[in-house]
């Protein structure tokens, strides 16, 4: 409906500007489009703007990117001081934030129904809904999967990737390796709560040993019960019982895997570009393997445009266009050979030949199951998990006590956020 | 011509401004143009850092994450820094660094100064060895170290002691160790400086009172405690105060050693220009709360400035 839409629009578009060729006030519009900087995305986004420019003549769309560490600034200062972009993109947890700062505009409903995005969209984008429109769209997602090692695999006879937690310390048990003072010099599985096993505890392994990390609207921390503790004792004894893993092994997790030091590691699709280029390092990818009882659960993020509040009149309808576009089909599909992220729409994920995909087919049928955290402040939040497993590694507190520490000092941060 | 008649006092043509110029003496001539050049440097400072100063201290009034607009909440930001337990963790560690980091540098980098005076061979080379580091930037050298902390096996240090069979040890990893860890590259990269001031120090002092002393049989040990240290005083004072400051404002060290979890583990490494990084531009900009903890730096800096200089000050 979309696609018809944006081909009536631009006929219109087209044959109008014909039409009244004379007539200044059809002059072409400029709009500006804001990402931060990270390779792919930047080349992604240039091959859409080009085709977009092709189809809508005149229509000229200039982007504009910023390191990440101050994008954020960056647009707060430019779009109250009407400047800056007419769209504008932005991570799905900074949404609240921008809608109270009035930086951004909802969709126009007409464009973007909230009934048939929910019905066509993978669904942790209806966090972008607020009283029945939507305030920002992804052109794609990312969800988590186990990378392995498949040389190492192959040299430990080990024949498929693991199906279950079980298999999974299994595994690592047989991946590791150690030198004579008993140091780790080859890690079975990779760990780390600054990497994105943060979100592997919460959305991931506190599902499957039965709970939940947060309550339904998102307010309360409801991770300190049996379930969470399970899931805890689960992660940290993967180092301090089983010995398949260690904090701070080769620096980070990913670097560990990619020196071919680790034998799996669980990572988000985003991570797919930087493996493809690692020379060297044969690796295959699974689906995260499933909880005790069978349950399998993911985490889903996503950076999302959004129309920002300053953009009106020509500029408008131009951005409302461009956002059309840059979440169609088409666009998903480009974004996905380009960047390697995930598309957002279900039909486009989900086609036989992207779901089968060796490499993105684990992540794409991880998003039927994934779940999307609400967060309030990600690295703050982020960081009480590090310090929870940090507490009992390092200072030898029980499971239960540094949980319900880290459930005490996170309810804290989101009735702050929320103002209760 | 006519001109030429008219008192010079009152010339009409000349404009007000004009007139009360000629009317100036050389001396309040002078001090115009004083003020005149100085506007430029003082216009300067009050443009970049005496109002952000003054609009930091406003701010640390008010709530504001960057988007919105600013709320006035009174001493809400002090009250809830008095109450955070991070915050007296970060300001313990903060203390650490200078209590630490200030008596290691200045004694060592005063070792190496004296002997280093004492070198004839080779003293530029060896002296623009100790140099470098300090002008290496800060990010480099804290990521070289950060990869000499390491475990096994791509860390340095702990490939030795593995070589050696001694068990590796967690530099970063250990709430106890970590700050140390943090500290020994940023006490590295200050000694090349400090040991400049230093020579410079001790080539300012008369080679008669050594020469002096040697003829009356005193021991190179008394000369030091007697003549060297004492007439040094002032390049101590200027040393000490100039090192503390660098210690109390200690964050790219830090940063970057432990970028992934950064002031950690468990807050061990956490100073409080990173606390205040962390508040600014972490996940929710709370700039308010930020600035009050920017005052609080600046108050403990020009505490123990004061204190310092009082103490050290000639009598």
């Amino acid at each position: 409906m979309f696609s018809d839409l944006r081909t009536t629009l631009a006929a219109t578009a087209i044959s109008g500007a014909t039409l009244c060729a004379t007539v200044p006030a059809m002059a072409d519009v400029e709009i500006e489009y804001w990402q931060y900087f990270f390779d792919a995305r930047v080349t992604a986004m240039e091959q859409l703007i080009e085709n977009f420019e092709a189809a809508h003549p005149d229509i000229t769309v200039t982007m504009t990117h910023f390191p990440y560490a101050n994008y954020r600034t960056q647009v707060a200062a430019a779009i109250p001081a009407g400047e800056g972009p007419d769209v504008v993109q932005l991570f799905y947890g900074w949404l609240n934030d921008y809608v109270e700062a009035e930086l951004i505009q909802p969709l126009p409903t007409d464009v973007f129904p909230a009934a048939e995005i929910e019905a066509e969209f993978f669904p942790m984008v209806s966090a972008m809904e607020q009283d029945g429109q939507y305030w920002a769209l992804p052109t794609a997602v990312r969800s988590l999967a186990l990378f392995y090692n498949q040389r190492l695999f192959d040299a430990a006879g080990i024949e498929a990737p693991p199906e279950t937690l079980d298999e999974l310390v299994e595994i690592a048990a047989t991946l590791t390796e150690r030198d004579g003072a008993g140091n780790i010099t080859q890690e079975g599985l990779t760990s780390g709560m600054t990497a994105q096993d943060h979100h592997w505890f919460r959305e991931v392994l506190v599902r499957q040993f039965g709970g939940a990390p947060y309550s339904d609207d998102n307010r309360t921390v409801t991770y300190d019960d049996d379930a969470g503790r399970a899931a805890l004792a689960f992660y940290t004894g993967l180092e301090q019982e089983h010995g398949v893993t260690q904090t701070g092994f080769m620096d980070e997790p990913q670097a560990a895997f990619r020196a071919g030091r680790a034998g799996m590691h669980i990572d988000g699709s985003f991570r797919i570009g930087a493996l493809n280029d690692t020379r060297g390092l044969n690796w295959g990818v699974a689906e995260l393997p499933a909880g005790p009882d069978g349950t399998r659960s993911n985490y889903s993020s996503y950076w999302v445009n959004a129309i920002t509040s300053h953009s009106e009149g020509e500029k408008y309808d131009a951005a409302v266009l461009f956002m059309d576009y840059i979440t169609s089909p088409e666009a998903m599909q480009i974004w996905l050979e380009v960047v390697g992220e995930l598309p957002a729409r279900q039909a486009v994920g989900m086609t036989d030949e992207n779901a089968n995909d060796p490499i993105y087919g684990p992540f794409i049928r991880g998003l039927a199951y994934a779940h999307t955290t609400q967060f309030a402040d990600e690295s703050a939040q982020r960081q009480l998990m590090v310090e929870m497993v940090e507490r009992v590694q390092l200072e030898g507190a029980s499971v239960a006590d540094s949980l319900a520490t880290a459930t005490q000092a996170e309810q804290t941060l989101l009735d702050d956020y929320y103002g209760d | 011509m006519a001109d030429l008649s008219r008192s010079d006092d009152t010339p009409p043509e000349r404009g007000w401004f004009s007139a009360r110029w000629h009317r100036l003496s050389i001396r309040q001539k002078q001090v115009v143009w004083a003020w005149a050049f100085l506007a430029i440097p003082i216009v300067f400072y009050v443009v970049v850092r005496f109002y952000p100063t003054a609009n930091a201290f406003v701010l640390s009034f008010q709530e504001w994450n960057l988007l919105g607009a600013r709320t006035w909440v009174g001493f809400e930001n002090y009250i809830d820094l008095w109450n955070d337990p991070v915050f007296w963790t970060v300001f313990a560690n903060t203390f650490e660094y200078l209590i630490i980091g200030t008596p290691i540098s200045l004694v060592i980098s005063f070792i190496i100064a004296y002997h280093l005076d004492k070198v004839r061979f080779m003293h530029g080379t060896i002296r623009a060895l100790y140099f470098l580091p300090f002008m290496t930037s800060a990010v480099a050298m804290a990521w070289v170290w950060r990869w000499f902390y390491q475990p096994v096996p791509i860390g340095v240090f702990n490939n030795m002691l593995a070589q050696i069979g001694i068990p590796q040890i967690a530099f970063l990893q250990s709430t106890a160790i970590a700050l140390p860890a943090v500290l020994a590259p940023a006490v590295w990269a200050g000694l090349g400086f400090q040991i400049i001031i230093f020579m410079a120090g001790l080539r300012a002092i008369p080679p008669t009172y050594y020469e002096a002393a040697r003829v009356d049989g005193v021991s190179n040990w008394t000369m030091l405690w007697e003549i060297t240290l004492p007439l040094l005083k002032p390049t101590i004072v200027f040393l000490v105060v100039f090192s503390s400051i660098g210690f109390l404002r200690i964050f790219d060290h830090v940063f970057n050693m432990t970028t992934n979890n950064p002031g950690g583990p468990l807050n061990s490494t956490k100073p409080l220009v990173l606390m205040i990084y962390e508040t600014a531009f972490g996940g929710r900009s709370q700039m308010g709360a930020a600035a009050a903890q920017t005052v609080v730096l600046f108050v403990i800096l020009l505490i123990v400035s004061l204190v310092q200089l009082r103490i050290l000050r000639d009598r």
